[in-house]
């Protein structure tokens, strides 16, 4: 095949079909166009205010790498007057986030951030290498998740940052949208409305934000390769399955056959509108008694899942039966460990963190 | 028999189920002895399988091409701009394949 020339420029040899248009673009027009894609999302949505203290979610992996090289480039070219800063989660897992974690702080570097490093063992007394000594291999995704989500808010308020960037992408968002549609036949309708949402934020909640929403996971990865950016790839040693979920491989097989698919499920997504009576009727939001984040229920999933951790129960934060055998061996013991109270931050930090050396 | 060689490397991940090796020098015929045509990327997809995958061969290939979510790239333009598996390989060829499945 003779050498197309770009789309865009007519000038340059193409070098990349774009799965949302179908365009081919040369490689300097693809860096252009994927920047103020990215860009138009946040002017869009009106993400940011000037003075924002950010922090970006970062795992070492390449959608966190790629965003946190596009903010820093959008923040400088167009002058938002945001404040960065890379915040990572040490799960614990020996031998996957040590690894990744050293390409975090490679990051730091070359994006010159400040980086601060939360762990599970510091906030809740467990690694999940520790954890998955106690409860194997089959619900440690569970603690993991529920400990990340929670971890990564109280990170953010140890940096007082007024906002959480995260490199969810298209791909990752269409497939929620996906797995989400099991749960509104089962009634649990508030999650597809909240999947889609560029930005979160509860009362209780610092705001979090996906400004690759509408970024193809294929043009991720194409920016991180052309410009050459350092990632870390590998499998969770505790979930080498993880990213083969049915709804992952159905939305690859579809983008094959028609790469707007993924962009076409983010847009149904959006348009399923939740009547008024109908969130009525969804649980309201509390905080937890235990360590005052928010929850639905007296008690939120991360202090039930310690508890059980800490009693020796790990099913009371999986299962109802669980809970229930648990609340039989009476009330919590007054020295159990607990996960320090949480409160959104105001003012300025008075933590260290990492400065880039 | 005459031969050609191409430069292949894999990333994101997928170098796991090549030994863990990302950069491999591959040597195959310059055709393909089956069909006597010209040896294309298809071909050359089918002796990786064969020759060099070391697990998992679902992971890599799937209906007679790459996986869903793997990218190819020829000289560093993308696949679907050169014909994906009907390239006719050139001697010195780089081939990139990249998995963007694993974790973000």
């Amino acid at each position: 095949m003779a050498p197309r020339t770009c789309a865009l420029c007519e000038n340059a040899k193409a070098m990349l079909k774009r799965p949302k248009t179908g365009q081919q673009i040369c490689r300097e027009c693809f860096f252009y166009v994927f920047e103020t894609e990215v860009h138009n999302t946040i002017t869009q949505s009106k993400l940011f205010q000037p003075g924002d203290r950010v922090a970006i979610g970062a795992s070492g992996g390449k959608d966190s790498t790629v965003l946190a090289r596009v903010m820093k480039t959008l923040n400088e070219r167009y002058d938002y007057g945001l404040e960065l800063f890379l915040l990572s989660i040490d799960e614990g897992i020996t031998g996957y986030r040590d690894d990744s974690l050293e390409t975090v702080k490679r990051n730091q570097q070359q994006y010159d951030m400040p980086l601060k490093i939360l762990s599970y063992d510091e906030l809740y007394g467990w690694t999940m290498d520790a954890i998955v000594s106690q409860v194997g291999r089959k619900n440690n995704c569970t603690f993991c998740g529920v400990f990340r989500r929670q971890a990564l808010d109280r990170g953010a308020a140890m940096l007082h940052v007024d906002h959480i960037v995260t490199g969810h992408n298209a791909d990752d968002i269409a497939e929620t949208v996906l797995m989400n549609i099991k749960l509104v036949m089962r009634g649990d309708i508030a999650r597809l409305g909240r999947c889609t949402a560029i930005c979160t934020q509860g009362e209780d909640t610092i705001r979090r934000s996906k400004p690759f929403k509408y970024a193809y996971e294929k043009e991720i990865v194409m920016y991180a390769y052309f410009k050459k950016l350092d990632y870390f790839s590998t499998e969770c040693i505790y979930s080498p399955d993880a990213y083969r979920g049915h709804a992952r491989v159905f939305l690859k097989e579809l983008e094959a056959a028609r790469p707007s698919a993924i962009i076409d499920i983010i847009h149904s997504g959006e348009a399923f509108e939740v009547r008024e009576e109908v969130k009525a009727m969804q649980r309201v939001q509390q905080t937890c008694k235990r360590c005052g984040y928010m929850s639905s229920n007296d008690l939120c999933k991360a202090c039930t899942l310690l508890e059980g951790l800490e009693r020796g129960m790990a099913n009371a934060g999986i299962t109802d039966r669980g809970r229930k055998q648990l609340d039989l061996q009476g009330p919590a013991p007054d020295n159990l460990r607990t996960i320090p109270f949480f409160k959104i931050p105001s003012g300025n930090p008075i933590i260290a963190i990492e400065t880039a050396s | 028999m005459i031969t050609i060689s191409v430069k292949v490397e894999f990333s994101g991940g997928l170098e796991l189920l090549f030994s863990n090796q990302r950069s491999h020098t591959v040597t195959i015929p310059s055709t393909d002895p089956a069909t006597s045509k010209p040896t294309n990327l298809q071909n050359l997809i089918f002796h990786l399988r064969d020759n060099l995958l070391k697990e998992r061969v679902g992971l890599f290939v799937e209906n007679d091409t790459v996986r869903p979510g793997i990218l190819v790239l020829v000289n560093d333009t993308d696949w679907e701009l050169e014909g994906e598996g009907d390239y006719v390989l050139k001697d010195g060829d780089e081939i990139v394949f990249i998995s963007t499945l694993h974790g973000g």
